[in-house]
């Protein structure tokens, strides 16, 4: 319902004095199934919230109220959950895991956006050999389940003596291995005109140019997305740093939250849960922050004409 | 010097399909050509390929004097207009005119100069802050043409810039064209330009000569008054002026033209033209050439009328063939539908084309 209540008011005025009795029925009705509606898009939003809630709630309880009561707002709010958890009980604090992510962050998040816009680019713009088969095995490799190249690509990275470091991590995507960034951005890049790409040869911009000078700009909402996706992907990324990383002191946050279950006996859950809210703020803030851009790229992308 | 020669121009398209068959074409410097013809004729992949932004499957481009086959659209001294003005939707004005300058890394003042000049020019000076998305399409394709402009090219490439535009701002940008082209060549500045449209009033009002192409062929090449006083085929005759030709297939004996049951004998004047004098013809009359009510002549029988104000166009059928005449509204008195009228074609304007649609009543003393 996107009338503006003005609107519906002065409408409402307009036809007031020729009311009956019937369009008064009506309106009641209305506002009836307004409000059924609104209730219950509330309570199953709060619903699906509630998990989130009760987080933050639990990780400002001690540890005996987390499994004393059921309401989210803890009773005697407390910060012991954060500045224990914040030490944890290896010699390192969670300052350092969360450098740790940064590192494999980094690299990963700004290498995936270049190498894709690249091979994206190639695919939808210029004609070469094979360039269909390629685009096929490169779509197959989505298709592809994760598990089957765990071991072959272990050994191979074994070999190269890159195990625990970050360079297993990062590299592949460096060389576009993210398939499905590829295609969405083959997918974007189809959808923009050739002209601007044209005038720009024009004007006398080689490949290169007229990719950073002019296609990379269009195309900035969608690069945006790729970068927001493998932020988060890679924040969440448990299993990689698992298998290839072996010393705690370089440990992601997604690994060192699991090592605060394994190393104590009688779990500090609201240690636990404390370094779990923190672990979800750079996302959070990344999201809110890159949307503004998100959106405000779509609008300046648009193309006249 | 900026001569533009095209030298048996061929173009398949990778789905083997033909657009362009050979063509030869030879713009002098600082002449205005207009590539006209049909939608699907193949204007816009002969531009491109003088532009260089498509493979040249056969022929030559030759640019003042150098063929310019291999060479990038860059490096070819010739600059673009596109129909939906392809302005980089995320510079302002200012930099959109500079981003060729600034590739070459011109100096700062000299970039800073021209695009000022331009701007003046074009009179976009109050828009140069704002963005592509922020003009109305006067003002985008001003812009446009301020990128070609600015670079001072050789060969301006123009694909049916005024084809997105309203009656009247067409109307407008037409003259700003050919005067902003007039002041160029007074200047001696290099002012060869190719011009793509499908719109005859464009093509006519604008071209120095004219190109009129089909299905990837060049039909004729003139200037304006030519193509239209003497048309090489049926097909110029047809697509240049409006109303169309009339064009009414019949026979030819002797000195009389037989359309069904009826005769018209033709004029001596254009007998003295004709190369031929029997067999299947199709005489080629405009409609502001036919004369309605005359002794004698074809008989017509009155369609309908319309009236536009300073002319009324006659639809008239002949033998069940559909004719056009306009006549001045002055002369114009009520023919209600229905009435019968004859029509004869003015001396001299009439035309004969043979059955490949070639024109052989064309005097070779003219
Ligand atoms: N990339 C392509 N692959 C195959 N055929 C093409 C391609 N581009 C154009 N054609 C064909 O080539 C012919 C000429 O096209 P072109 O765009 O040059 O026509 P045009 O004269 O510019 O028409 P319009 O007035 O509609 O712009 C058309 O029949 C078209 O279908
Ligand atoms: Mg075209």
């Amino acid at each position: 319902m996107s009338i503006p209540d003005t609107t519906l008011a002065s409408a409402k005025a307009l036809v007031a004095p020729v009311l009956d009795d019937t369009s008064r029925a009506q309106i009641r009705a209305e506002r009836m199934s307004a409000f059924v509606r609104y209730t219950l898009l509330i309570t199953v939003g709060f619903l699906m919230l509630y998990p989130l809630l009760w987080l933050v709630g639990a990780s400002f309880k001690t540890n005996s109220e987390i499994f004393g009561s059921i309401g989210f707002i803890p009773q005697e709010p407390t910060l012991d959950g954060y500045r224990k958890g914040w030490e944890t009980s290896t010699p390192y604090t969670f300052g350092r895991f969360f450098w740790n992510t940064f590192l494999i962050i980094l690299p990963k998040t700004i290498f995936t956006a270049i190498s894709c816009a690249l091979v994206a680019y190639g695919f939808a713009r210029f004609e070469f050999p094979y360039k269909k088969l390629l685009f096929a095995s490169l779509i197959a490799t989505l298709l592809l389940p994760n598990v089957v190249t765990r071991i072959p690509q272990y050994i191979l990275f074994r070999d190269l003596g890159w195990l625990d470091t970050y360079l297993p991590l990062w590299v592949p995507s460096a060389f576009a291995g993210d398939a499905f960034f590829v295609f969405m951005l083959v997918q974007f890049l189809r959808a923009i005109p050739r002209d601007m790409e044209e005038a720009a040869r024009v004007d006398g911009a080689n490949s290169l140019q007229t990719l950073i000078y002019i296609v990379v700009p269009m195309l900035m909402p969608a690069l945006i997305s790729v970068a927001l996706f493998q932020f988060m992907w890679t924040m969440n990324d448990f299993l990689g740093p698992l298998i290839y990383l072996s010393s705690v002191q370089s440990f992601p946050v997604s690994l060192a939250l699991k090592l605060s279950i394994d190393t104590t006996e009688a779990f500090d859950w609201n240690r636990i849960l404390a370094m779990s809210v923190l672990a979800l703020l750079p996302a959070l803030i990344v999201f809110f922050m890159a949307q503004r851009y998100f959106i405000e790229g779509i609008s300046t992308g648009g193309v006249k004409g | 010097m900026a001569r533009l020669q095209i030298r048996n121009l061929e173009k398949t398209y990778t789905n083997t399909f033909k657009a362009v068959h050979g063509i030869n074409l030879d713009v002098a410097d600082g002449e205005f050509m207009v590539l006209v013809g049909p939608s699907g004729c193949a204007k816009s992949t002969t531009l491109r390929m003088i532009a260089g932004l498509e493979s040249i499957s056969g022929g030559e481009v030759v640019i003042g004097d150098r063929v310019v086959n291999r060479l990038q659209p860059g490096e070819r001294g010739i600059a673009m207009v596109f129909q939906n003005y392809a302005l980089y939707p995320h510079m302002k004005v200012r930099k959109n005119l500079s981003f060729g300058l600034r590739l070459q890394r011109a100096p700062k003042a000299e970039i800073e100069r021209k695009t000022a000049e331009v701007a003046r020019i074009l009179e976009i000076e109050p828009l140069l802050d704002r963005l592509p998305k922020e003009l109305s399409g006067g003002q985008a394709q001003r812009v446009a043409l301020g990128r070609a402009l600015i670079k001072q090219p050789e060969v301006f490439l123009f694909d049916e810039p005024l084809s997105n535009l309203d009656a009247k701002l067409r109307a407008s940008m037409r003259v700003r064209i050919t005067d902003l082209h007039k002041r160029l060549k007074d200047q001696g500045m290099s002012s060869t330009v190719i011009y793509v449209t499908h719109d005859q009033t464009e093509a006519m009002t604008m071209g120095d000569r004219i190109c009129v192409m089909k299905d990837g062929h060049i039909m004729q090449v003139a200037d304006p008054k030519t193509l239209y006083d003497r048309p090489a085929n049926a097909f110029v005759a047809g697509f240049i002026g409006s109303p169309e030709m009339n064009l009414i297939a019949g026979r030819l004996d002797g000195n009389s033209f037989h359309l069904g049951a009826q005769s018209l004998v033709l004029p001596d004047e254009l007998m003295a033209r004709l190369r031929a004098n029997s067999g299947s013809v199709t005489l080629g009359i405009r409609p502001q050439h036919l004369r309605v009510n005359t002794a004698d002549g074809l008989r017509a029988v009155v369609a309908g009328a319309e009236f536009m104000g300073h002319e009324v166009v006659l639809h008239l059928d002949v033998e069940g063939e559909r004719v056009v005449a306009v006549l001045p509204a002055a002369d114009y008195a009520d023919l209600d539908r229905g009435t019968t009228v004859t029509l004869t074609p003015d001396p001299g304007q009439a035309h004969v084309f043979d059955q490949s649609g070639g024109n052989i009543s064309l005097s070779t003393s003219q």
